[in-house]
């Protein structure tokens, strides 16, 4: 997974490198400059050689500004690194989820793959930019400062050879032991938020139900177990923070108790004294910063494993080689064609489907909830593969076309369906990027939107928020039908699209399309059965299957289920009649 | 741990000291917990700073037996014993306040939480129409979170540096004045270092947020409208527009991450030079003897300029942080700070039972009769009004918004168990009337009656007791099948929800579901068609049984076949009760003892089904629109 992600890295490769290396000089330098430090105060002040402690200082002085240097170039690096990463990542996934299909979106939920293309893929460039600085400044600071701390003195070393197991040991355990304890409250904290959400969408029945007390118990509940799981958890990771004053100090005793004597005895000199106490912070600091990067890698791991998933789910519908780019009629037939969300053949939402359908009919669709109205219709521009049998449009097999010719044929209005903020005009474009602003009124009047665009203060050029939040569900199913009919296509589907639309203007629209569409085969899914009445033919489905096709007097005689809803709806009439 | 937010912007809240006084109002009880910290804080600051300084009898010591050959060994080990004690002391005083200061915080953050969320549940329906769940959200996400980061850090954090900084000044200034020349020098150029660095970085954020708005933004969006990218083939658009924003956004979080982290190497080696040149002035000093220098001395100072930089880097790094954490703050205060849903009802629903004389009596037990106990101010009299579901509109004038009216003079009247329907198209204020019913939103005194009580006088969360409201969007919550219908009456017995449930046909799909009335079901009931939650909502309806029910385009996901199922139930729900109903769908609405069509927030027809279609008026043609399609 790591190796799959760090190849996002890609041009800012150079960047993450290098900024481990300059901070290799850095730490080289804070390393060193405790010697030099040691000699300012060994050579020069003990044996008053001004010259000498001039000499260092200037020494030093230089040192400095050699690990400033190094030290900023290596903030530039990471920050170019992680940012170009996290830029890498994000145009990845942003990619990757283009290209997936409605199945792969069903799978992930949209949520959740926006999650993962915003939180995630920032706490991935944070622990990112926190381990290029990190995981070679710690364990090199460590390495180099015992180095240097047993060149001075190997004997004094010792104190580190007890203190750092110590100390490691200490911060591995608490970590274990926190580990499980985080997790917990993380997933309490996602329930907690989860809450909130929901109580925002359903704030209306809350109230109605006059349940506002309950949800408040609820949600206290929710927030004291948050907080007994982060007690929980921080009262060990506190723990780290005086152990470590503790090990810290216990090494300075030690090391002034042992050096007292080493410089008694004559086999010590004063300054290495100091040097060996900055030693003393260096290696303890590296390994309290190396159970940092632990925790946040941890912390990210989550994240990680979640860009990954998106990274290599296997994008189920592509276009295939040497594919067909031509639709040559809008002629579609389905041959014994099975289909099933989840790929089983025991729970299948289409059962053995066969219809035969010529290029400008007019194809009307009845059916209950759940009769997979929506789910054969799909099928045509190929937006979830048949399970089994094959779908042919054109004469030929979906599978065979070239996936953007042939959804550009096929023009479909969604059952649930989204406007995009932006003008209405820029909304409406989607359909046909080129279109003429006569084009698209043109589109417009067939879908009885002119009137109200026009009603509008800005016309066709009036701003719609993020999701399309200033207009009624009658007039943004309008809008989204004109938009497809933009594309000119040689199919149209409109998948329950007029359902807010009242049924006058529901009549007209079918008129329009009656009189400006006629070699364009169209499918019409709907609820009512005036708006299928006058289609060619009409295609009643219950559970998966096709019970019956004909027209509207056809089935009025010879099919059970058409008749019922008929007259379901049909009551009003007859009282009217009687 | 919720993950860090670094990017967050430097945002300036407006009234700094009011809000901190606001949090600290929240750590009631912990008067003694907050001294501790303090206490601890300080004495674990002290601890490290008198640790060091006495790093200079301890060195003299040596020296002196150096250059002596005599070793005062006692006082060398008193002087390592006393180090000793201080140091464990010094760790205890961190490992406590770190204890109390958790103990606060975790506590201060879950009263704030409970705080905001029992706000947000008592605030008007109006309150959310102006706010997006996004912007709501963040209160409890980032705002939350870097309010904790500030508390379980920056306030120990900046005591704690403070007093290191004060110390080891006085410190500085006591063991030498003329050093100390060099730290006010030193002092200038890191102020002036943070300034530089801080506000660029500062910009930079800002700058960066935006661009993470623009970007995240327009993923939401993309991603939530993905079915219709497919579907129009926009996928090489997105890609290319999307490029264009993330390459914005690298460039602004280049830059400000690259000051951040310049910030820390500049700081760190500004100490070297500091440093350096102490033991060059220190040195020279302690060779010449002048200022009473000597070696002891100057290794205790060598060490307290490493002391000194430290925390004036961490206060700087922290200084964005509170603020980022105090606009936060200021943010979810602003919301505990709105007015919550007026209420000046005092009318209540009272069980109660029927007297002798006919007259109704208040009564402790359920009886299934329920009255209005209205008290009368005047006279201190209280009569009691059965609960009938008699609804009047008096010429009715409202607006979501002052200047839009939706509603313009609407007068009906609703008897008793009467069914009245309200037809016509999006946007002619069929829900509007609705929502007045249940007071969503308010109208002036005396223009809306119910059971001849002026509204507004009513409870609101009595009146919306005695009502049932089915949505057009059904919401249901996270919990089992059974816990979702239970959600209309706590205190139901399965057997009432299986009723319930039976009664809105919705009991077949649900024992086909794999739990059955145990499945669980996830956020908004995902896991069910539009339809299947239709239903469980007019089951949830159901279960409250009240005198009232509206029905608010309750089934127009679901088929006519199906709907013609539920007939029955719904008719055996809706008799005896008063029922408001809003459909598209004319068939639904056609058995109501009157039809209002709305129009431009005008009734501009009333009567029954038959009545209209013989006026011949916009009804008539929307009817036979349906079946006669020209």
């Amino acid at each position: 997974m790591l190796k799959k992600l760090l190849s996002y890295v890609g041009d800012y490769k150079k960047q993450a490198i290098l900024c481990p290396l300059t901070i290799l000089g850095e730490v080289a330098m804070e390393v060193l400059i405790p010697y030099v430090m040691a000699s300012i105060i060994n050579e020069g002040i003990r044996k008053e050689n001004v010259k000498h402690v001039a000499l260092m200082g200037v020494l030093m002085v230089g040192m400095a500004l050699v690990s400033l240097a190094f030290g900023a170039i290596a903030g530039r690096f990471s920050a170019v690194a992680a940012v170009g990463f996290a830029k890498n990542l994000r145009k990845a996934l942003f990619e990757k989820v283009q290209g997936f299909s409605f199945a792969n979106v069903d799978k992930f939920s949209t949520a959740s793959l926006t999650t993962r293309l915003t939180t995630d893929v920032s706490n991935v460039q944070n622990s990112f930019m926190m381990f290029i600085r990190t995981a070679v400044r710690a364990p090199m600071m460590l390495i180099f400062a015992f180095i240097m701390a047993l060149t001075t003195n190997a004997r004094l070393s010792l104190v580190f050879v007890c203190a750092i197991p110590v100390l490691a040991i200490a911060i591995a355990a608490v970590m274990t032991k926190a580990h499980p304890r985080f997790k917990k409250m993380l997933s309490l904290y996602d329930n907690m938020n989860g809450r909130v959400q929901e109580n925002l969408i359903g704030i209306r029945t809350v109230k109605a139900f006059v349940r506002e007390d309950y949800e408040k118990k609820k949600f206290t509940d929710s927030t004291e177990s948050v907080r007994a799981a982060q007690v929980n958890a921080e009262k060990l990771v506190i723990m780290t923070m005086p152990f470590m004053q503790i090990c810290m100090y216990a090494s300075t005793v030690a090391i002034l108790f042992f050096g007292g004597h080493l410089i008694v005895g004559g086999d010590m000199l004063t300054g290495d004294l100091t040097q060996f106490i900055t030693y003393v912070t260096q290696i303890l600091m590296s390994l309290m910063m190396l159970s940092f990067l632990f925790m946040m890698f941890v912390i990210s791991r989550a994240s990680m494993q979640r860009i990954h998933e998106v990274l290599t789910e296997e994008i189920d519908i592509v276009s295939p080689e040497n594919a067909v780019t031509e639709v040559a009629n809008g002629s579609i037939s389905f041959k014994n064609v099975s289909f099933s969300y989840f790929k089983d053949m025991n729970n299948l939402a289409l059962d053995k489907i066969n219809l035969d359908i010529k290029s400008g009919e007019t194809i009307g669709i009845i059916g209950g909830t759940g009769s997979s109205k929506t789910s054969l219709v799909q099928l045509i521009p190929r937006l979830y593969d048949t399970t089994e049998g094959e779908v042919l449009v054109g004469d030929r097999n979906v599978r065979e076309y070239d996936l953007e010719a042939l959804r550009n044929q096929v023009a479909m209005v969604l059952q649930k369906n989204v406007l995009f903020s932006g003008t209405i005009k820029d909304n409406l474009k989607w359909g046909n990027a080129e279109a003429t602003d006569e084009e698209i009124i043109e589109a417009c009047k067939q879908a009885c939107a002119h009137d109200f665009i026009t009603s509008f203060p800005d016309g066709y050029e009036q701003n719609l928020g993020q999701g399309g939040v200033n207009v009624s569900g009658g007039q943004k199913q309008r809008l989204c039908i004109a938009r497809a009919l933009l594309k000119k296509p040689k199919i149209l589907i409109l998948d329950d699209s007029t359902s807010a639309v009242d049924t006058a203007t529901d009549a007209s629209i079918r008129k329009a399309f009656r009189e400006n569409l006629g070699d364009v085969t169209t499918f019409i899914i709907a609820q009512r059965i005036s708006s299928v009445k006058d289609a060619d033919r009409i295609v009643v489905m219950d559970d998966g299957k096709i019970t019956d096709v004909g027209t509207h007097d056809e089935l009025l005689k010879t099919s059970e289920i058409y008749r019922e809803v008929y007259d379901s709806q049909q009551k009003g009439g007859d009282a009217d009649a009687s | 741990m919720p993950p860090k937010k670094n990017m967050a912007p430097v945002q300036k809240p407006k009234d700094v000291k009011g809000i901190i006084k606001r949090i600290f109002s929240y750590m009631y009880g912990f008067k003694i917990h907050f001294f501790l910290v303090v206490a601890g804080v300080i004495f674990s600051a002290l601890a490290g700073i008198a640790g060091n300084a006495l790093l200079t009898p301890l060195v003299n010591n040596i020296e002196e037996a150096c250059t002596t050959g005599t070793w005062e060994k006692g006082k060398f080990i008193g002087i390592l014993a006393l180090m000793g004690v201080i140091y464990v002391f010094g760790a205890l005083c961190t490992l406590l306040f770190q204890r109390m200061m958790m103990k606060i915080s975790t506590t201060t953050l879950m009263r704030i939480r409970n705080d905001l969320f029992n706000k947000m549940e008592s605030l008007p329906v109006k309150f959310f129409d102006k706010r997006t769940h996004g912007e709501l959200m963040s209160l409890y996400t980032n705002d939350t979170d870097t309010l904790r980061e500030m508390m379980s850090n920056s306030i120990a954090n900046v005591i704690s540096s403070a007093i290191t900084i004060v110390g080891v000044f006085a410190l500085m200034v006591a063991y030498s004045w003329i050093l100390t020349i060099i730290v006010i020098v030193m002092l200038f150029i890191i102020v002036g270092v943070i300034g530089a660095i801080g506000s660029r970085s500062g910009a930079g954020f800002i700058a960066q947020q935006k661009a993470i708005g623009k970007a995240n933004g327009y993923i939401e969006e993309l991603i939530d409208g993905q079915k219709v990218v497919k579907v129009f083939c926009h996928e090489d658009a997105a890609n290319e527009e999307f490029d264009k924003l993330n390459n914005e956004l690298c460039e602004a979080a280049t830059k400000a991450n690259t000051f951040a982290n310049i910030l820390m190497p500049i700081m760190n080696n500004l100490s070297y030079l500091h440093y350096a040149a102490t033991a060059i002035v220190g040195g020279i000093m302690a060779v010449s003897g002048f200022g009473g220098m000597n070696i002891g001395k100057l290794i205790s100072y060598l060490q307290f300029t490493r002391q000194f930089a430290q925390p004036i880097t961490q206060v700087s790094q922290q200084l964005n942080a509170v603020l980022t954490a105090l606009a936060g703050a200021e943010r979810i205060f602003a919301v505990i700070d709105e007015e919550p849903e007026a209420d000046e009802g005092y009318v209540t629903l009272v069980s109660a039972v029927r007297g002798a004389d006919g007259k109704l009596a208040e009564s402790a037990e359920k009886t299934g009769l329920w009255a209005w106990k209205h008290p009368h101010k005047a006279d201190g009299s209280v009569t009691y009004t059965e609960v009938r579901g008699h609804v009047e509109f008096d010429d009715v004038v409202f607006g979501y918004e002052p200047e839009k009216i939706v509603l313009n003079g609407i007068s009906l009247y609703a008897d008793a168990g009467q069914k009245i329907a309200f037809v016509g198209s999006t946007g002619a204020g069929k829900t509007t009337i609705t929502n007045l019913i249940n007071r969503f939103y308010d109208v002036p005194d005396g223009k809306i009656r119910y059971d001849g009580i002026n509204i507004n006088k009513i409870k609101k969360s009595d009146l919306r007791r005695s009502q049932s409201i089915v949505l057009q969007d059904t919401h249901l919550f996270t919990g089992t099948v059974m816990d979702n219908i239970r959600y209309g009456k706590l205190d139901a017995t399965d057997e009432e929800v299986y009723a319930a449930a039976k009664l809105a046909n919705a009991h077949g799909f649900i024992t086909h579901l794999e739990n059955g009335y145990n499945t669980m079901l996830t956020a908004d009931g995902a896991n069910l068609s539009q339809g299947q939650r239709q239903l469980l909502a007019i089951a949830r309806a159901a279960i409250a049984n009240p005198p009232v029910l509206i029905l608010d385009e309750a089934t127009s996901s679901i088929d006519t076949r199906t709907e013609a199922l539920i007939e029955k139930g719904m008719d055996s729900l809706m008799e005896g009760r008063t029922v408001f109903v809003i459909a598209h769908r004319l068939s639904t609405v056609r058995n109501s003892k009157a039809i209002m069509v709305l129009e431009k927030g005008k009734i501009i027809e009333r009567g029954s089904h038959d009545d209209l279609i013989a006026q011949k008026g916009k009804y008539y043609q929307l009817y036979t629109g349906m079946f006669e399609l020209s």
